[in-house]
């Protein structure tokens, strides 16, 4: 294949950005990317998580100023001081949260901020020339909608395309897109669809960033895949297809970013069956001990819903759950804690810890009967225990009274994980174990998931990021709206596979 | 050598700017205090004597009583207005067992403290499991309680009470005041519960982040239950005082005593977004509004600057709470 060569060479690119660079803390975001589209074109921008895409908009848009390269807007070396100069110059976004007024017209949300006033009195509102401009915009989309209806009253599909009547509004040129189709049903889609292919008639560039693949095949002109904050390559749609994107976006040994683990797998530890909520429609699953079952389906698929019913924090409506084949009745989260569960949730700081509290104070939080003699907490038993895991899971700390708030993303994780250790949980359920984590604390995570799992625990992972349920699972099982669309061996399963039974 | 002498004196200087850290942090209320003490033993020859101190005591022991439960309500991220109308209702039971039934003493005491341990139930069980939040729960119930306690005495004192009452309001031991005894036994207590066993601990918990408590397997319902209980039972205990002192029932006891009680927390370094605060800083946040009025009494400053200040120093005190969060 030749996707590496690209197009937009032989015309004059719209929007162009050479040798882009941008670091944060700890990360290098992008590296040396080259980026440009022309004008009228659909381009899709795709990646996993953490491939650099928002930042890369982040900086087209100027909410980000990048720490080297260049940016040519219509051939002209510029800068993009900030989110309203983007604007301005003619970039807007649309982002998949939509940030509407949901008590306010149509109309009122396009020019919120930025009121049309009378000319003859320029401290009154010129209602009259504000709808008919709204109306306008509507109707350049080809939209049939009334300007004066409440936000609140329309669907999903509506709401974006006021946000892109909103965005036209600053005479946009080039639209981003950030993953407009994560919360649209299949009809909703072709409605935006739609749109898309009017604005593209009309002249307006368009960059869309989605991870539902086959829309990219069905809108886009052509595709930028990014990975590790690195440009890999850009191309015709026509000249690809979706097994050579997904290898491009995935692309990388795996061998030496998940640590190997040898352990036995035993009998099986934890059955759930039929669980039934209104997220969750007749889920059965199993667990061995000594092992670790991934979770794969996109945002929303019922994974979080799943993990907190086994765990008793969520009312279900029926169905059974057994421990070592005892049927066991878990109304609340206490009795998932006294039968060894545990949650390492995806949230930590909202629901993983008391962020005011220090290490010593929240490690013991799961069973405190620990560090009690009689009714008395025991200051010598709590330093004990803290120090204690301050050691075995390589907590990097000043020591037991450190507020856990002044911790690092991955040593908070390793106190969130600690409790459950405290509490000898030999269920582990971890909830997305390693959002927002960076790449070298991910690995001891990792080796932290291997040696829990060694030691007979066993392990529930839901994770959005495929190479690390690829690299960690012994069975993945996937999600799609609230049901369990099919399990993988660890031998079996791909991206791909995993891809297409979480789009149901 | 001299390097080694140096060391040493960094590290207790280190140690000595740890402390007083930990002190800003924890106990800020302290300089107040003592600043407080300074100028108006300047500014009054009484002030300092053994006479006045022992009359400050008895004076902040009922707020006092009544600021530990509350204290334990807000560190749970919640409140208890309702303190104010239990100490008239469980009063006026005590009073009506003890004078119309002729019962003992001891079974009036009984009596009062259970009015208050109820009211502080139904509290928790707005807040917990009706989910009202906390200050419109105990609103509503500081309106039904004195109304309640209206309707029994038709608004009339309750009087005649047996001697034997006497004691709890007006004894001594020795020089001490029986209040300021039960006041310090109820500190201790409090103390021990909050820094030295897991209800203090998980209310902390609870009032820190509530979500990540309950998903940690609190029965967190239980502990905020808890919290408005102790909070009943105190004020309460207060409430029985304030009728020995008075050797009668007044329905319309206690009016107020919410907002000097909340004050006294927040003063003493409560944080009303919970989850931070402690019992001796809560003492001195009692002592220190008890030392502001007496002061302004010996100066013959009117009542109705008293309430004014009352009011500007419950402000103060917030603005700092919120001040010091917004650091974070």
């Amino acid at each position: 294949m030749d996707m590496s060569m690209s197009m937009s060479m032989s015309r004059e690119a719209i929007l162009q950005v050479k040798g882009m660079r941008k670091e944060f803390p700890g990360v290098l975001a992008l590296e040396n990317v080259d980026f440009s589209v022309q004008q009228g074109e659909v381009r899709a921008l795709v990646g996993e998580n953490g491939a650099g895409k928002s930042t890369l908009i982040k900086i087209l848009t100027g909410v980000y100023q990048p720490d080297g390269g260049e940016l040519l807007f219509k051939g002209r070396k510029t800068t993009i001081a900030g989110p309203l100069a983007g604007q301005q110059m003619g970039i807007s976004v649309v982002h998949q949260e939509l940030n509407l007024i949901e008590d306010l017209s149509i109309c009122e949300n396009i020019f919120l901020g930025r009121p049309l006033l009378k000319k003859a009195f320029p401290h009154l509102i010129d209602w009259q020339l504000m709808n008919r401009e709204s109306s306008a915009l509507l109707e350049r989309l080809k939209v049939a909608l009334d300007v004066g209806e409440k936000v609140k009253n329309l669907s999903v599909a509506q709401k974006q395309i006021v946000e892109i009547a909103k965005a036209l509004s600053y005479n946009c040129e080039i639209m981003i897109m950030d993953e407009p189709s994560a919360t649209l049903t299949e009809n909703e889609l072709q409605v935006l669809f739609d749109v898309i292919f009017e604005l593209k008639r009309q002249g307006v560039t368009i960059v869309y960033i989605s991870h539902r693949l086959e829309e990219i095949f069905k809108i886009a002109d052509t595709v930028t895949v990014l990975r590790d904050g690195r440009h890999i390559v850009t191309g015709k749609v026509a000249d690809t297809d979706r097994s050579e994107l997904i290898r491009s976006m995935v692309g990388r040994s795996m061998d030496n970013e998940y640590p190997k683990r040898s352990g036995v797998i035993g009998d099986t530890l934890l059955e759930v069956s039929h669980f039934t909520s209104s997220r969750l429609k007749d889920v059965s699953l199993q667990l061995k001990s000594g092992e670790i079952l991934g979770v794969a389906g996109l945002v929303g698929a019922g994974r979080t819903e799943l993990a907190r019913a086994i765990f008793g924090a969520d009312r279900k409506d029926g169905g059974t759950l057994l421990l070592r084949g005892k049927e066991e009745k878990i109304h609340a989260v206490s009795d998932a804690v006294r039968k060894g569960l545990g949650l390492v949730p995806e949230e930590r700081k909202n629901d993983g810890l008391v962020l005011g509290m220090t290490l010593r104070e929240n490690i013991s939080l799961t069973k405190i009967e620990k560090v009690e003699n009689s009714v008395l907490l025991s200051p010598a038993k709590e330093l004990k225990l803290s120090n204690e895991y301050i050691q075995k899971l390589r907590i990097i700390t000043p020591g037991p009274e450190q507020l856990v708030k002044n911790l690092s993303g991955g040593n908070q994780q390793k106190v969130v994980l600690a409790k459950w250790l405290v509490a000898d949980s030999d269920i582990l359920i971890f909830d997305e174990p390693t959002r927002g984590i960076d790449v070298g604390a991910k690995y001891e995570i990792y080796l932290l998931l291997n040696e829990l799992v060694q030691a007979g625990k066993s392990i529930i992972m839901i994770s959005s990021e495929l190479p690390e349920l690829l690299g960690m699972s012994d069975r993945i099982i996937v999600m799609h709206e609230g049901k369990i669309t099919g399990e993988l061996s660890r031998e079996e399963a791909d991206q791909e596979k995993i891809m297409n039974l979480a789009a149901g | 050598m001299k390097s080694r002498n140096n060391e040493q004196q960094m590290s207790f200087r280190t140690r000595a700017a740890n402390f007083f850290t930990a002190v800003n942090k924890k106990y800020f209320i302290i300089y107040a205090v003592i600043t407080l003490t300074v100028v108006l033993s300047f500014l009054s020859d009484s002030f300092l004597s053994v006479h006045n101190i022992i009359n400050i005591l008895r004076q902040s022991s009922m707020i006092a009583i009544i600021a530990v439960g509350v204290f334990f309500t807000i560190v749970s991220a919640g409140i208890d207005i309702s303190v104010g109308s239990t100490v008239a209702l469980a009063g006026i039971i005590m009073a009506k067992v003890l004078v119309d039934y002729s019962a003992p003493v001891f079974v009036g005491v009984l009596a009062g403290l259970a009015v208050g341990v109820a009211i502080g139930f139904i509290n928790g069980y707005l807040v917990t499991k009706r989910r009202i939040p906390a200050f419109v729960a105990t609103l509503g119930m500081m309106g039904a309680v004195r109304g309640l306690t209206y309707v029994i005495t038709n608004a009339y004192p309750v009087s005649g009470l047996p001697k034997g009452i006497y004691f709890i309001g007006r004894g001594y031991v020795g020089p001490i005041p029986v209040p300021v005894i039960i006041m310090v036994v109820v500190y201790a207590g409090a103390y021990v519960i909050a820094e030295h066993t897991r209800i203090g601990r998980f209310i902390f918990a609870i009032g820190g982040n509530e979500e990540a408590s309950h998903l940690s397997g609190i029965k967190v319902d239980r502990y905020k239950l808890f919290a408005y209980m102790t909070s009943g039972g105190l004020a309460a205990l207060s409430g029985i005082i304030l009728v020995s002192r008075l050797a009668s029932g007044q329905p319309n006891a206690g009016i107020g005593y919410e907002f000097e009680a909340i004050t006294a927390a927040v003063v003493g370094g409560t944080s009303l977004y919970g989850g931070k605060g402690t019992i001796p800083g809560v003492f001195l946040g009692a002592i220190f509004i008890a030392i502001l009025l007496n002061g302004m009494v010996l100066l013959n400053i009117s009542s109705y600057y008293q309430q004014m200040l009352k009011g500007i120093v419950l402000i103060l005190a917030v603005m700092i709470d919120v001040a010091r969060n917004a650091d974070h």
